[in-house]
């Protein structure tokens, strides 16, 4: 095997790349440490991306908070991230779904996948 | 100072423990066999001989032939010489990356990539002459003056100019070793190594 996938092997083998894509409403369980103490904040939103590329894989999380659209983009391996809950699952036409930002009212609504 | 024989792999990222993604680069380090072990009566200085990397016998010189028959060994590619390594050595015997462990320092040396004719920014980090704008023209990268005028009459020695860049023996210091696997006979070191992918580097410890 790739040396380099194998390195990477530890880190990659555990989680289930597959379980989301684009289009779909998420809820990321994310660790933060505050000096000696871990809490975990949720951030739930539209993934819009997802960027494949070994352990540097990641994803686009977009979310409309107040009133202002915000994205964040999280490492899927990362060690931070401790669940990835799939909440809904959307159906869209194709891997990146960036006219999400543009789009408003009911353009900005994605249809649930069914079955 | 002891070390092995490498070659680098490629680059990737691995998570740290406290989470953090750390750049780092995989090397393929041994089994190096030792071939020759010299000593102050026979050679007057001592050190160890390592050598790495299999080559046809055709391939390889025949002086060196020699020495890989005598060891018991191979033809090797590379071969580099080791002054006080920390254990007894005899010719013959195979070192592996059990030599190093998790969260050691290495130096670890390495032929750069050639990076062609280049000018005195890229080459010798110079900042160039003046602006873009405000008149200026065709001095963005220029390196300026060269020296004073009539006393010398003539362009000091070892002068920074523009010319060929990279391609050198390269040495990177203090290394974090991140990993070793032993059974693939691997190395993870925090950062970046001198060289393009397939290149022989050599670990000092």
């Amino acid at each position: 095997m790739d040396a380099i996938k194998l390195v990477e092997q530890e880190f990659t083998k555990d989680k289930n790349v597959a379980a989301f894509n684009a289009g779909d409403t998420v809820n990321v369980y994310y660790k933060i440490r505050e000096g000696n103490k871990e809490r975990i904040q949720q951030y739930q939103g539209v993934v819009l991306q997802k960027r494949n590329s070994g352990i540097q894989t990641t994803f686009t999380v977009r979310k409309i908070s107040n009133g202002v659209g915000v994205e964040r983009i999280f490492p899927l391996y990362s060690l931070n991230i401790d669940k990835v809950e799939v909440m809904t699952r959307g159906k869209v036409r194709r891997a990146r779904i960036f006219y999400l930002r543009d789009a408003k009212g009911k353009a900005a609504k994605i249809k649930e996948k069914r079955g | 100072m002891s070390g092995l024989i490498g070659k680098k792999i490629g680059m990737t990222s691995i998570f740290g423990k406290d989470g953090k993604q750390l750049a780092c680069t995989v090397i393929e380090a041994g089994p190096c066999f030792v071939t020759q072990v010299k000593t102050t009566e026979k050679d007057g200085y001592t050190a160890v001989q390592i050598a790495y990397g299999d080559r046809k016998e055709k391939n390889s010189p025949a002086p060196l032939n020699g020495i890989y028959k005598k060891a018991g060994t191979t033809p090797k590619s590379r071969m580099v010489e080791f002054k006080g390594f920390e254990q007894e050595l005899s010719v013959g015997q195979s070192l592996t990356v059990d030599l190093f462990s998790e969260g050691e320092f290495v130096d670890v040396v390495g032929t750069s990539k050639g990076k062609g004719f280049q000018g005195v920014v890229k080459r010798h980090g110079f900042s160039g002459v003046g602006m873009q704008t405000h008149g200026q023209h065709n001095r963005l990268r220029a390196p300026g003056s060269l020296g004073a005028s009539s006393d010398p009459s003539r362009v000091m020695k070892g002068m920074r100019m523009a010319g060929r860049m990279g391609g050198v023996r390269v040495k990177k210091t203090n290394l974090e070793i991140l990993k070793v696997m032993k059974d693939q006979n691997l190395l993870v070191v925090k950062g970046s190594v001198p060289g393009h992918k397939g290149s022989f580097v050599y670990i000092e410890k």
